[in-house]
């Protein structure tokens, strides 16, 4: 598949600003700790940004993406504002869910993004029913939905694949299996290593790839977009990636230091990188440039965050009817 | 005696009963290696083998309900939801089968389940993560609920939990896992069903569960020379130690009753009705109920403490009915 280099170089800003955003939030996260205010939880998407990015990359606006637990790449790759999620993480009212949602509730459905999740394997339901619009009202949108290895052992998941084959809806299950749920390894959740062939017993399309592999991942992603619009039907794509981080600020590490060096020798980013230096599509210069704007882009994002206002007390029973 | 923390007498409540009785065992996400995020089955895999303590995929009804059929069976399961939020994704399990069956089958099938659980709010982790659910499992025939607000509280009532021969979801509360309370070294039970008067008063009674009894014994501290509260522990709201409410109210008078439960529809209502239908004469002022604002749980730190009752509404409350 041929890819634009301009597009490649958005991709891998956007994998860039997601890391470092992951970064900054953590270093929020620390600074609340450190005057006794803890943040509630935090999961860090670092090491999985090439599945958010090679995804999103083929969504319109009115396209929907589920996003889950672990959702900060989600939303910066479906094109949410850096500066609004930064401030969520504090909980201003300048906050992408105007401070209500945190973390794992960021939202912003002007551009398709239907929220985090803080039930495992909550979104993989939601995400059949704007697939199903689309098909109701004969539009060609898609759904997708982002979930970890450790959801596709909820029962609802399974439900999911079954009603999405059996009525050829226009949805996406992307699987981003980082190998461990929590602290439980994959091989204490499944009885077997790969998701993407279960696809088959439904029907329906199952792919694997290399989650750590920007370009697989858009390729993959591309036909199954592609075959979702055309009202082929749903595809299971089951990315292999893994997090840099424990699962989340507060569990402490407990995967073998092996596996983690490993898996930090694929880092994605570095990846595409050696491709795009490789091929000429960006000069070291521009590299260290796209790092340094994106840095920037970051603090600014988080001194926007400090600076906002938390919403005032009065207000909380706001936004509960419509 | 020793000073002991509410994790620590939980964890020594398991490891007591399981070495009493091999047909207790512990099932789970994440309870093994870690021994559950909150740490209260730590050692457990060490001291009894992961046959006994078995750590699952995330697959709540699953587990749930291969609990409840194991008890069935005849095994004495505790089952471990991370959080009583999750127990959503099971409710089948818990309120359809596990209350029921016994009834259902003319007494011939007996269920003796435990399933602990944590809930509450006040650590910023949102709508679907701080929810106080146990007016739901209340409403249902045929479950036990428990609620410990201490340590010496918490280990004798799952000891009682654990030999019951009915199903008894033990609700924990996240903030009181880090508390300590004394504790003798001999072993002792908290029968289910016997309220405890943590505080004795004249002027108003004051009715608690969970960490809100800690919240009542702080506003009867903070109006002490003012007014002298009486505060009831019901530790179990299934069975319901009525009788203890009732001898309260008929020496005080006045009854508030306070919960971390949104206010509408809690189970403060329901000992509101009781204390009208059945005390109505004893009564001098209309009685309160004192919960949480009826909202999801906001994120922002201040919204959440603007929607959670604290001691200072209890004072409050206790004012407007002394
Ligand atoms: C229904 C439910 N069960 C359990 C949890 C607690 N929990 C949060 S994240 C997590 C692990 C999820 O693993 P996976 O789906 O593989 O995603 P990952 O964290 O690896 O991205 C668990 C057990 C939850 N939030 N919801």
């Amino acid at each position: 598949m041929q890819i634009a280099q301009d597009d490649l170089r958005r991709m891998l800003r956007l994998m860039h600003t997601i890391r470092s955003f992951e970064l900054t939030a953590q270093t929020l996260f620390r600074e609340g700790l450190a005057v006794g205010q803890f943040l509630g939880a935090l999961h860090s998407y670092e090491g999985e940004e090439a599945v958010a990015v090679g995804v999103c990359a083929h969504l319109r606006d009115d396209d929907c993406v589920f996003s889950s637990h672990r959702g900060h790449g989600h939303s910066i790759a479906k094109g949410a504002d850096v500066r609004a999620m930064m401030a969520e993480l504090l909980g201003r009212e300048s906050g992408i869910s105007r401070g209500r949602g945190g973390s794992m509730h960021m939202f912003a459905p002007e551009i398709g993004l239907m929220g985090g999740n803080g039930i495992v394997g909550g979104g993989t339901p939601l995400a059949l029913g704007p697939a199903f619009a689309a098909q109701y009202r004969g539009t060609d949108q898609v759904s997708v939905c982002f979930f970890g290895d450790g959801a596709a052992s909820q029962g609802v998941f399974h439900e999911c694949l079954n009603l999405a084959s059996l009525w050829k809806l226009p949805v996406i299950y992307v699987c981003e299996n980082n190998l461990w749920a929590a602290t439980t390894p994959i091989c204490d959740g499944w009885p077997v290593a790969d998701l993407a062939p279960r696809a088959e017993s439904f029907g329906m399309a199952g792919v694997a790839v290399d989650g750590n592999d920007l370009l697989a991942v858009y390729e993959a992603a591309g036909e199954a977009v592609g075959r979702a619009r055309e009202g082929v039907g749903p595809t299971l794509i089951e990315a292999k990636t893994y997090r840099h981080r424990p699962h989340c600020m507060v569990i402490p590490e407990h995967r073998p230091e092996d596996e983690l060096a490993d898996w930090h020798a694929r880092d994605p980013i570095a990846r595409l990188e050696g491709h795009l230096l490789r091929e000429g599509a960006i000069s070291d210069v521009e590299l260290a440039d796209l790092v340094t704007e994106v840095e920037a882009e970051l603090q600014a994002a988080a001194d926007f965050a400090r600076e906002s206002a938390s919403p005032d007390a009065a207000t909380f029973a706001d936004y509960l009817w419509a | 005696m020793r000073n002991v923390t509410y994790i620590r007498a939980l964890n020594e409540a398991i490891a007591e009963e399981m070495k009493r009785d091999e047909a207790v065992f512990v099932i789970g996400e994440d309870v093994a290696d870690c021994g559950g995020v909150f740490g209260v089955t730590a050692g457990m895999m060490k001291r009894f083998g992961r046959e006994r303590v078995r750590q699952t995929p995330i697959s709540e009804a699953a587990f749930t309900g291969l609990a409840v059929g194991a008890a069935m069976a005849g095994l004495r399961p505790i089952c471990e939801i991370m959080y009583v939020d999750f127990a959503t994704t099971c409710m089948d399990q818990i309120l359809n089968q596990a209350a029921k069956l016994r009834y259902m089958s003319g007494g011939q099938v007996t269920v003796p389940l435990v399933i602990r659980t944590q809930q509450g709010g006040g650590t910023c982790e949102a709508a679907q993560h701080s929810q106080n659910l146990e007016a739901i499992f209340a409403h249902v025939p045929g479950m036990k609920v428990a609620m410990p607000s201490t340590p010496y509280d918490a280990k004798g009532l799952l000891k009682s939990a654990i030999r019951d021969h009915n199903p008894v979801i033990f609700l924990e509360h996240k903030l009181l896992y880090e508390t300590k309370g004394e504790m003798p070294r001999e072993e002792y039970l908290v029968p289910l069903g016997e309220a405890d008067v943590k505080r004795e008063g004249t002027d108003v009674t004051v009715v608690a569960t969970s960490l809100m009894v800690l919240r009542a014994l702080e506003a009867a501290e903070t109006l002490a020379g003012e007014v002298s509260i009486e505060v009831i522990d019901l530790r179990t709201l299934v069975p319901l130690d009525f009788e203890a409410i009732a001898a309260s109210v008929r020496k005080t008078g006045r009854l508030v009753v306070a919960q971390e439960a949104w206010t509408s529809g809690g189970f403060g209502g329901e000992i509101v009705r009781r204390v009208c239908e059945e005390c109505f004469d004893a009564l001098v002022a209309p009685p309160k109920v004192v919960g949480s604002a009826d909202v999801p749980m906001p994120f922002s730190p201040g919204l959440e403490q603007a929607v959670l009752p604290d001691a200072d509404a209890i004072v409050d409350a206790v004012r407007a009915v002394a």
